[in-house]
């Protein structure tokens, strides 16, 4: 049941994807001192900063080979050198980070080759920022896959000679989650002593504080020094079932490196964080810090607490894949039910991941749909009779018109304050994801009854 | 000041030192890697195409194109809703190769079927530039088939900036002028163009020029129906506020079908005023300027006292402008002045010489003034002058907030009608609520000022 089931599905609308220079800039902007350059016509970067904008409220520097028609003829080297002169002249970057868009892709522009030029007739002496190039066609694949590529593509061009591992350090892939999931996972592994190389890191760069100068660069992001290292490190773990090999950062540094990789779902929901923890532990051969095993006390604890209030509600999850796997495993194990997992990504490993994450929890599978939009799903959704709707705020106009609430949760959140701010991974992302949840559920309760209630 | 700018920038940003004639330049393409806040030309079209409510709006190309302009107007339709899906053919690698025509028939054929429009745009990607598929030869074969008029746009996002957008959208909105009945039009009709019915602002505008006896035909485009556009030949006069998107289709009208035109502005209640009797005047109709009058009069009595409450708390306060178009901010520049206000920077993403030199007629001695600016240059304005509020877009707010400076969003992406009598009142009521918050106190920027003087 993973291909559309029906047969003249040609046009997409209100698509459940974004294009893949957009993946590439996200993760780009998680690099210290770096730069992300899209090589294309104006409108791309323009476009992609004013949507990553209303998302964070943070300011998203893109620059732009601002293409106009003669370069999409005669070629659009001289602008990307000409741009990448005018980036590093006055915003003095440690890194370029640049993914190509349709336009250059298929003009056929050889950008490794333009770099090279570029770089051999760059002035010596003269401070030059480390160019990092990848492509990323929109016209294949998803924000998703550009995201993995680009951190795949930093390892590969930034990563330097294995020297002798280090011990206790971890390089951990964590996939596009938010800032609050990164400070998350920074916190873990500094309780437990753990040197992480979080690859890329936007905690800080897409959530900085007011400032009293303005940055030419926000400031944060993962460390080039760090990125140069993780060959050496004692082990390196990625999340995202849907992850293809040819993306996979781990694999690479597994190949390239040696580095034992370990790839695991995105840690969200109790039996994906205990893998997590379970792998941090045979990694580090340390039990976990006692911070998180009364974390997972208190979770499991709250299961009891909630499951009356959730139990048997129908759920209909949309989004980015790997999103959708984690938050369909972490349903199962409070007893909702989901009955639609669709995503506009097209991983081919949709159906499989989701049944291996969920395992025996789920006692009916959901209708699992890839390369969806949300045309579909509104259609599929009129005779699924859901009680709530998980994704995020492209779900609105469904949730409008079939009246139930709608959780918030992944990219992008733009009607609504602190998509930044939110909370998936670990013991203490599914504690928050499972108040929400049942509060949610709990209100429209209230706000349909016609008496109403106070007490549970 | 001058670290921010870029070499190749200084010509675009002047000083208004009022003994000096306007030596500005602008209308050339954005220099590469300046961040520009510029989109494309697809972007332009979109913008104004889009709020046609019956339409099917069709994106030939990737993703992207069509997801980052889903929906993100706020242009309402008092019927019809088919502008705020986003219809995309999803261009593949496959469809690069062997070309997109075939796709975008049967897309077309689709979407006709399904919400069976009044008519179908079918707007051009870069993408699409390059391959060359035959849009014109697609939409003929497709109109022929169904009855439904599909238009080609030609906005490849490469072929210019957004002005070259507006031109394309023009001509799309020419092919079905004239093409409507006018048999029961008035003498005393116009129509309304380059109003976008952001929050409901053409509706007021509407009902303001029927209190004075006139009949509108259509409106270009905001709330804006295809069959209107057929038919609006038949008006006695072109109204035209956002001059640089619709005053081409104005120009095309005029020589067509010798509809003259006036450019009028609804922001602020001077212009607001200005445009009424204008319209009046056209008509030379003494009991239709006595309606004018008394209108007006009602509306400002109701008005005037709250904006003088305002302008008590907001007088002496300094203002930043940066808007699309130019000619928006010489309505702007006379709001804040009857706010008691100053304004220290103005500038636009495409603006023409003759509307800088404007500029600098209305705006005091000092004030920056600046052609397709950048994050870097404006943040570096707003420090410089020390400005309470700056009027802008979404891609402007983050610069401000960072720097802890009042923002109010003035693009059409806003959810506060700003136009008219009420809507000079809502942007007092907004400016007033930004600039006079608590919570700017608290910024690391100004609490650095504040201890500065405190110290002298």
């Amino acid at each position: 049941m993973t291909k559309m089931p029906k047969p003249n599905y040609i046009s997409t609308t209100n698509a459940c994807k974004l294009c893949k220079p957009m993946g590439a800039t996200l993760a780009f902007r998680g690099i210290e001192g770096a730069m992300p350059f899209l090589h294309g016509s104006q409108g791309c970067a323009t476009y992609m900063r004013r949507y990553i904008i209303s998302h964070f409220n943070e300011p998203m520097d893109i620059a732009s080979s601002s293409l106009g028609e003669k370069n999409a003829v005669f070629g659009g080297g001289p602008n990307l050198k000409e741009g990448l002169k005018n980036v590093t002249e006055k915003f003095n970057p440690q890194l370029i980070g640049i993914a190509t868009t349709c336009l250059t892709e298929t003009i056929g522009d050889d950008v490794p080759m333009i770099l090279h030029q570029y770089q051999s007739s760059s002035k010596t002496g003269c401070k030059q920022p480390m160019l990092v190039a990848v492509s990323t066609p929109s016209y294949s694949g998803t924000h998703m896959e550009g995201f993995h590529a680009t951190v795949r593509a930093t390892i590969n061009a930034v990563t330097e000679e294995t020297v002798d591992t280090e011990p206790c350090s971890i390089n951990i892939l964590p996939g596009f989650v938010s800032p609050a999931d990164i400070r998350h996972l920074k916190e873990i592994a500094s309780d437990w002593n753990i040197k992480a190389t979080i690859l890329p890191d936007i905690s800080e760069t897409l959530d900085g504080p007011a400032l009293a100068e303005c940055e030419l660069i926000p400031h944060g992001g993962t460390p080039i020094e760090s990125i140069k290292k993780m060959g050496s490190a004692t082990a390196t773990v990625e999340f995202g079932r849907s992850v293809a090999d040819e993306n996979s950062g781990a694999l690479l540094l597994s190949e390239k490196h040696s580095v034992p990789c370990h790839r695991l779902g995105v840690p969200i929901g109790l039996r994906e964080t205990d893998e997590f923890f379970s792998t941090l532990e045979a990694i580090t051969k340390t039990p976990r810090p006692t911070k998180y095993s009364e974390e997972r006390g208190r979770l499991i604890d709250s299961f009891a607490d909630g499951h009356k209030y959730v139990f048997g509600k129908r759920a209909i999850v949309y989004g980015e894949e790997d999103l959708v796997i984690g938050i369909t495993s972490f349903l199962a194990e409070i007893g909702i039910k989901p009955v639609l997992c669709a995503s506009g990504g097209k991983s081919g490993n949709l159906k499989k991941a989701i049944n291996s994450a969920c395992g025996d929890l789920l006692k009916e599978e959901p209708a699992i749909y890839e390369g969806t939009d949300f045309y579909d799903i509104e259609e599929m959704a009129a005779g699924l009779s859901p009680d709530l709707l998980i994704g995020h705020s492209k779900g609105y106009q469904l949730s409008r018109k079939l009246d139930v609430p709608i959780i918030r949760v992944g990219f992008p959140i733009h009607d609504r304050l602190g998509g930044q701010r939110i909370l998936h991974l670990g013991y203490r992302g599914a504690q928050y994801l499972l108040d929400l949840i049942a509060n949610a559920l709990l209100t429209k309760k209230q706000d349909d009854s016609p008496v109403g209630y106070s007490y549970m | 000041m001058q670290s921010a700018l870029l070499t190749e920038r200084k010509d675009q940003v002047i000083r208004n030192d009022k003994t000096t004639a306007v030596d500005i330049t602008c209308d050339k393409d954005s220099a590469a890697g300046a961040i520009s806040q510029r989109a494309c030309v697809f972007c332009g079209s979109r913008v104004v195409l889009y709020p046609i409510a019956d339409a099917v709006h069709l994106v030939h190309g990737p993703i992207g194109c069509a997801v980052y302009t889903w929906d993100i107007r706020g242009a309402l339709s008092s019927g019809p809703e088919l502008h705020r899906l986003s219809f995309s053919t999803d261009i593949q690698e496959i469809d690069v190769i062997f070309g997109g025509e075939k796709k975008l028939y049967n897309a077309l054929i689709e979407l006709i079927e399904r919400h069976k429009p009044k008519a179908a745009f079918v707007y051009s990607t870069c993408i699409v530039g390059i391959i060359g598929d035959d849009l014109e030869s697609v939409c003929k074969k497709v109109t022929k088939e169904t009855g439904i008029t599909a238009i080609p746009v030609q906005s490849e996002g490469f072929k210019g900036n957004k002005r070259a957008g507006y031109i394309a959208a023009c001509n799309a909105m020419a092919r079905l002028v004239g093409t409507g009945d006018t048999s029961n039009i008035p003498p005393k009709s116009i129509n309304i163009l380059g109003d976008f019915n952001l929050a409901g602002e053409i509706w007021m505008i509407r009902k303001l020029y029927e209190k004075i006896g006139i009949t509108v035909v259509a409106n270009i485009t905001g709330d804006g129906r295809v069959d209107d556009i057929r038919r609006c030949h038949g008006a006695s006069l072109n109204v035209v506020q956002c001059s640089g998107a619709t005053m081409h289709l104005a120009n095309m009208m005029k020589k067509e079908y010798g509809i003259p035109s006036i450019r009028v502005s609804y922001f602020g209640i001077e212009d607001m005023a200005d445009s009424i009797y204008a319209v009046a005047d056209y008509f030379k109709d003494e009991e239709m300027k006595k309606k004018a009058q008394e209108v007006i009069r009602q509306e400002l009595a109701e008005v005037y006292p709250k904006l003088q409450e305002y302008k008590k708390a907001l007088h002496g306060k300094k203002a930043a402008i940066y808007v699309g178009g130019a000619f928006k901010a010489f309505s702007l520049v006379k709001a804040f002045r009857l706010l008691g206000m100053d304004v220290v920077m103005v500038g636009s993403q495409t603006g023409t010489e003759s509307e800088y030199r404007e500029l600098q007629e209305i705006t005091d001695e000092g004030t920056i003034i600046a052609d397709d600016s950048n994050p870097l240059e404006l943040s570096s304005f707003l420090k410089e002058k020390d400005v309470d509020i700056f009027v802008g877009g979404v891609n402007e707010r983050p610069i401000a907030y960072k720097l802890g400076v009042a923002f109010c969003d003035h693009n059409h992406e806003r959810k506060e009608a700003l136009a008219g009598f009420t809507g000079m009142l809502n942007f007092a009521q907004e400016v007033y609520s930004s600039v006079l918050s608590p919570v700017w106190k608290f910024m690391p920027r100004k609490a650095t000022t504040q201890l500065e003087q405190s110290n002298d």
